[in-house]
């Protein structure tokens, strides 16, 4: 699919924010920040995580008041800052990324969540249900207004996030990563849904991290840095290069480290996984991680990629199949002996898996060992914890004034670093990582390719599970692609011959079958 | 650049020092106002009697503690503290081994704690529904072992420790304190602490890290109903009876309102046992501040209620202002 590059109308914009700054006690969060939008365009906003982007939006749809000085005019009109409610009634809605409906109510409940059709107090049904249809209808979506969200996948929730904006006759939608968890389809059936909303007439402010979609997607991107406005770009103007550059500030020549040599001479087998199968989401998976070699393992969201490393890390129970650690069979009953094998895990769900919040990123860093390095009676060791903490912030360039402060309070990037520090701390010969740099921005995650590629170096067997294609062409030595659940093809690169996208996308869809796939799949697909 | 970061440090300095004060000054303010009321609440004699009062719900809040910052609830305690009662007193009246009543108590309540644990941490059953049965059912326990009497002891070998003292101080406050001291070395100073506060953190996250949930689960309930056991020791010595019927009757309710004014979160993870002392503090203050001031019976239950919901709204508020941007 392709979004028609319409040139924007050069009319009146839809929306002008002038100048605006807005200060948190002594931190300045945005510092005379200026952007235009104009009817019917998709405007990317880029910038690293704290750069300002949200809080730019949240000054947009009234969540915060701007200091003085600044002003938001729609359709040339000032609006009154810091109303939520204004905000709304003057057509800004915001999809946050997080998305906010209640699971237990219907579509269209949700729909009109807070401004239910009614008179005197009794819901209109008739009503709510001839004003939500049209509108699920212009979405095209595969749901019923009575279809309980619940029971929605993710990306279909994203919809009727976007039919509730369309319910209050949205003209600026704001939508804020909102393909961090969706599957491609699913993806698709978005952007298609954004090309129908831009040609009538509706302007979309786009929040992402991926490059591709801002090329795929943006009529114009705008970025923003340490809370300043930095430029804005057209379409045509756009590359890779000069993006990472506005948003750094310096020049990222080599954005995906790859200095370890994985494939030069002989390899050396860590892990090997055999025919291990839950019987639901992982089917029949073999396959093996080398020291010193970053294995990729790509496929769509949904594939089967997480629950195999959670089957492997002894988080879930396995229905069959076999681990062998450095040729020795390995007995998992949960998470404690993978770790006490070798065998890490990064969960993708940093918040809701990995961290402590509400404790010190020393704890955080130590929780998998203080076990082992307590005194008698399981007293702490306070001293190790602190040379292990310090260590690590240095090693890993944690940025944080102190590691007494909650994990909580870090940025995306450096919590992520807490976690890969925990997970180093176990002295692991396996580091699965799953999705190691989902929600982290453009600096910190060429940090973490850096820590990748030495802990490579190192000899340790990696394996990362990303739905970044170009990153995991630029990190991987090898990838392997799942799709349903099975290993569905292997796909190997040389210097002169690196990983395609091309390869992994065919393998992930099903467009194509690999000799290897062929022999062990042979009938057993309908 | 630097005076930003000394303003950032002194916010910081400030916010943790405000956190770890938390309800200090609400105990303070109270005991200086019922003071001013009755001019002889501050009396050597009365302080004595209030930590006496305050001791036995503050040994429930400290099991109560361990509880809660897994993110459970024990709502059996009071029950349990019946049963040891009852068990106390019973086997105090063995001639000869009449001390034995001591352990025999405690380890009746470190039991009912185990079984307790037991279902919620491997039948993984929801806490508040456990404890809500046992609560019931250890209740017709205590009610069976005395055959629905109270049992006396007037000769009780061990009654020293519900009213005799060491240099003024009663036995009753020095255990509640020893108890308040053992629960903060092994929250704070010990790995089975810090997985307590991880588990109510954040579970799945704790699982995935190698810690043994149910271990941490089974740990906590057995502690809760071990010192609900020496609760029990110490009613029983106060009394020298126990009655299976009426004895702790929602005292469940002071230990968790106890845990709540000393700011330890309901749904787990962040707290501390001395915050769970002054809370225990706050009530005992109030029932005795109160009654000097001659305030009746019924208007106690409703002062006391409402300033536990305006102080912990005040300390909500106070740190919700203090939250980062």
């Amino acid at each position: 699919m392709s979004v028609t590059a319409t040139a924007a109308p050069r009319a009146t914009p839809v929306l002008e924010m002038r100048n605006i700054s807005k200060t948190f006690g002594s931190t300045r969060a945005l510092s005379n920040v200026s952007i235009t939008v104009f009817p019917g365009e998709v405007h990317a906003l880029m910038g690293e995580n704290g750069a300002g982007k949200s809080t730019l939006m949240k000054v947009l749809s009234g969540a915060h008041k701007a200091d003085a000085g600044g002003t938001i005019l729609v359709d040339g009109q000032p609006v009154v800052a810091g109303d939520p409610i204004k905000a709304k009634a003057n057509g800004i809605s915001v999809i946050y990324q997080e998305l906010s409906l209640a699971p237990n109510l219907t579509v269209e409940q949700n729909m009109f969540l807070g401004a239910e059709p009614s008179r005197a107090g009794i819901l209109n049904r008739s009503d709510t249900r001839r004003r939500a249809e049209p509108i699920l209808k212009r979405l095209g979506v595969g749901f019923g207004p009575s279809s309980q969200v619940g029971q929605l996948s993710l990306g279909e929730r994203q919809m009727v996030e976007i039919a509730r904006a369309l319910t209050t006759n949205a003209r600026i939608i704001v939508m804020d990563e909102p393909t961090t968890s969706l599957t491609s389809r699913e993806t698709d059936r978005l952007f298609d849904v954004i090309a129908s909303l831009k040609s009538q007439g509706i302007a979309i402010i786009y929040i992402s991290h991926r490059m591709e979609e801002i090329y795929q997607l943006a009529d114009r991107v705008s970025v923003l840095r340490d809370s300043t406005y930095v430029g804005t770009l057209n379409k045509a103007e756009l590359s890779a290069s000069k993006l990472v550059s506005m948003m750094v500030g310096r020049d990222l020549s080599s954005f995906y480290k790859k200095e370890h040599h994985a494939a030069s001479g002989e390899q050396r087998t860590v892990l090997s996984v055999r025919n291990i199968d839950d019987g639901r989401r992982v089917r029949d998976c073999s396959f093996d991680a080398h020291a010193g070699e970053v294995l990729g393992i790509a496929g769509l969201v949904g594939s089967g990629r997480t629950e195999l490393a959670r089957l492997i890390f002894g988080a879930d129970a396995k229905k069959a199949g076999n681990l062998f650690l450095e040729g020795k069979e390995l007995a998992i009953a949960g998470p404690r002996d993978a770790l006490d094998a070798g065998i890490a895990y990064l969960t993708e769900d940093r918040k809701g898996l990995g961290l402590f919040l509400d404790m010190s990123i020393s704890e955080n860093i130590n929780i998998g060992v203080i076990g082992s390095d307590a005194k008698s009676a399981g007293v702490l060791d306070f001293a190790q914890a602190k040379i292990r903490a310090a260590r690590a912030v240095t090693s890993l360039a944690i940025r944080t004034k102190s590691t007494s402060i909650n994990a909580g309070a870090l940025s995306g990037g450096n919590q992520q670093k807490v976690l890969i520090a925990r997970l180093l701390e176990t002295r692991p010969k396996v580091i699965i990582l799953d999705e190691p740099t989902r929600g982290v921005d453009v600096g910190a995650k060429s940090e973490i390719y850096r820590i990748i590629d030495e802990l490579a170096q190192n000899g340790i067997a990696i394996v990362v599970i990303s739905s970044d294609l170009p990153e995991i062409i630029g990190i991987a030595d090898r990838v392997l692609v799942m799709r349903e659940g099975r290993i569905a093809g292997e796909v190997t690169g040389s210097k002169d011959h690196p990983i395609n996208q091309e390869a992994i996308m065919a393998f992930s869809t099903g467009s194509a079958t690999s000799d290897a796939e062929k022999l062990k799949k042979d009938g057993s697909q309908p | 650049m630097s005076t930003t970061t000394t303003k950032d440090a002194n916010t910081l300095k400030l916010r943790t020092t405000l956190t770890a004060l938390g309800m200090l000054p609400v105990l303070i303010l109270l005991a200086i106002g019922f003071h001013l009321l009755s001019g002889r609440f501050l009396s050597v004699n009365n302080l004595s009697i209030v930590m006496q009062q305050a001791s036995i719900n503050t040994v429930l809040a400290a099991g109560m503690t361990f509880v809660i910052l897994t993110g459970g609830i024990d709502l059996s305690v009071g029950s349990i503290l019946a049963a040891s009662a009852m068990v106390a007193v019973i086997v105090s009246l063995f001639p000869d081994i009449g001390m034995l009543g001591i352990p025999a108590a405690i380890a009746v309540g470190l039991a009912c704690g185990f079984v307790n644990g037991s279902i919620i941490a491997f039948l993984k059953l929801p806490p508040f529904i456990v404890t809500l049965g046992s609560l019931t059912a250890i209740r017709g326990v205590a009610r069976l072992l005395g055959n629905d009497t109270t049992v006396f002891n007037p000769d009780l070998p061990f009654d020293f420790i519900g009213n005799g003292s060491v240099l003024g101080v009663p036995w009753l406050a020095i255990i509640a304190l020893a108890t308040v001291l053992v629960s903060w070395f092994v929250l704070k100073r010990t790995v089975l602490g810090t997985w307590i506060y991880a588990v109510g953190g954040n579970v799945e996250a704790a699982r995935l890290t190698g810690i043994k949930v149910p271990i941490v689960l089974l740990f906590v309930y057995s502690v809760s109903g071990l010192l609900a056991g020496l609760g029990g020791t110490m009613s029983a010595a106060r009394l020298y009876a126990a009655n299976g019927l009426q004895l702790g009757q929602s005292y469940e309710l002071d230990a968790i309102a106890a845990v709540i004014l000393g700011g330890t979160s309901f749904v787990g993870g962040v707290g501390s046992i001395w915050g769970t002392l002054i809370g225990a503090l706050i009530i005992a203050v109030l029932s005795n501040g109160l009654i000097l001031v001659g305030v009746s019976d019924i208007w106690q239950y409703i002062i006391k209620g409402l300033v536990i919901i305006i102080a912990v709204g005040l300390d909500r508020y106070r740190l919700k202002g203090l939250s980062r941007t």
